[in-house]
């Protein structure tokens, strides 16, 4: 546990937390990322708002390479692996309606069992392949 | 005014993703995968935006409409389906291949990574995909 990182984590989920605490009090908006993107590539009405929210969350992390100077994190090779895992999140995310913001943070905190289901299944899966292989 | 907002919101939870680190898939493995060097930092990035999120939700929930629109639009949906349960497992899959989910995909674009890229480019197409073919079972 020579990684771990309580206090970056605390504050990082923090911030995320108050960002769609602010879409929901001022626009009555759930924070999900997957279907905001989603709707602000394939649906015309109400595109504005969310692609502001896509720019906004293209953003971030030049906001933070601009606070903290030792600010970098890696990426993936382009293989098929990552394709395919791609897919696998944008087929299951359209599919069970939401990712991680949706169902983990905005879903379980207003108490919806169906997204409390959605993320405890999404996270065992998570577990079972990074574990595996 | 909508506009800022919704941009602000989308750059506050990119800052948090960001911050956590969640934006480096290798972080994001070290927590799900607990075979190895364990790394339990994502759990408290959940605790933490979920302790603000329910709170804030409990102080507004019956508040008659949000500040600045005129109702809340909150899902209909209550009961677990099967397609919740096939596609909250397919997404799962792809989370623990790589260790992108969609908010981090999409703000790490801005390092230009050619891998980063490949990925947002074939979630949007698994979304289309999924448009043009719902589960209907």
């Amino acid at each position: 546990m020579d990684n771990f990182t309580p206090v970056s984590a605390l504050i990082g989920g923090t911030f995320i937390g108050l960002g769609s605490l602010l879409l929901m009090v001022a626009l009555g908006r759930i924070a999900g990322i997957s279907g905001i993107t989603s709707l602000a590539i394939f649906q015309r009405e109400g595109r504005s708002w969310r692609l502001a929210f896509v720019v906004g969350l293209l953003l971030g992390p030049l906001a933070v390479s601009l606070a903290l100077s030792d600010f970098s994190f890696s990426t993936p090779e382009l293989s098929w692996r990552t394709v395919i895992a791609g897919m696998l999140v944008g087929l299951g995310t359209a599919w069970g309606s939401g990712c991680t913001s949706g169902h983990g943070v905005c879903g379980i905190g207003r108490f919806s069992a169906r997204s409390l289901i959605a993320t405890l299944v999404f996270m065992a899966a998570g577990v079972l392949v990074a574990s595996l292989f | 005014m909508q506009l800022l907002i919704a941009f602000l919101a989308g750059l506050l939870m990119s800052i948090g993703i960001a911050v956590s680190k969640m934006i480096d898939p290798a972080k994001v493995l070290a927590f799900l995968d607990v075979t190895g060097n364990w790394d339990p930092s994502l759990a408290l990035v959940m605790a933490a935006a979920l302790a603000v999120y329910s709170i804030g939700f409990r102080l507004i929930r019956h508040q008659p409409a949000p500040i600045m629109a005129e109702k809340f639009q909150l899902p209909t949906l209550t009961k677990p389906d099967k397609p919740l349960l096939i596609g909250a497992t397919m997404f799962g899959l792809g989370w623990g291949l790589v260790g992108y989910c969609p908010g981090p995909a999409i703000s790490a674009l801005s390092a230009g990574s050619t891998g980063t890229l490949g990925f947002v480019l074939a979630m949007v197409a698994g979304w289309y995909l999924a448009r043009r073919w719902p589960l209907n079972i």
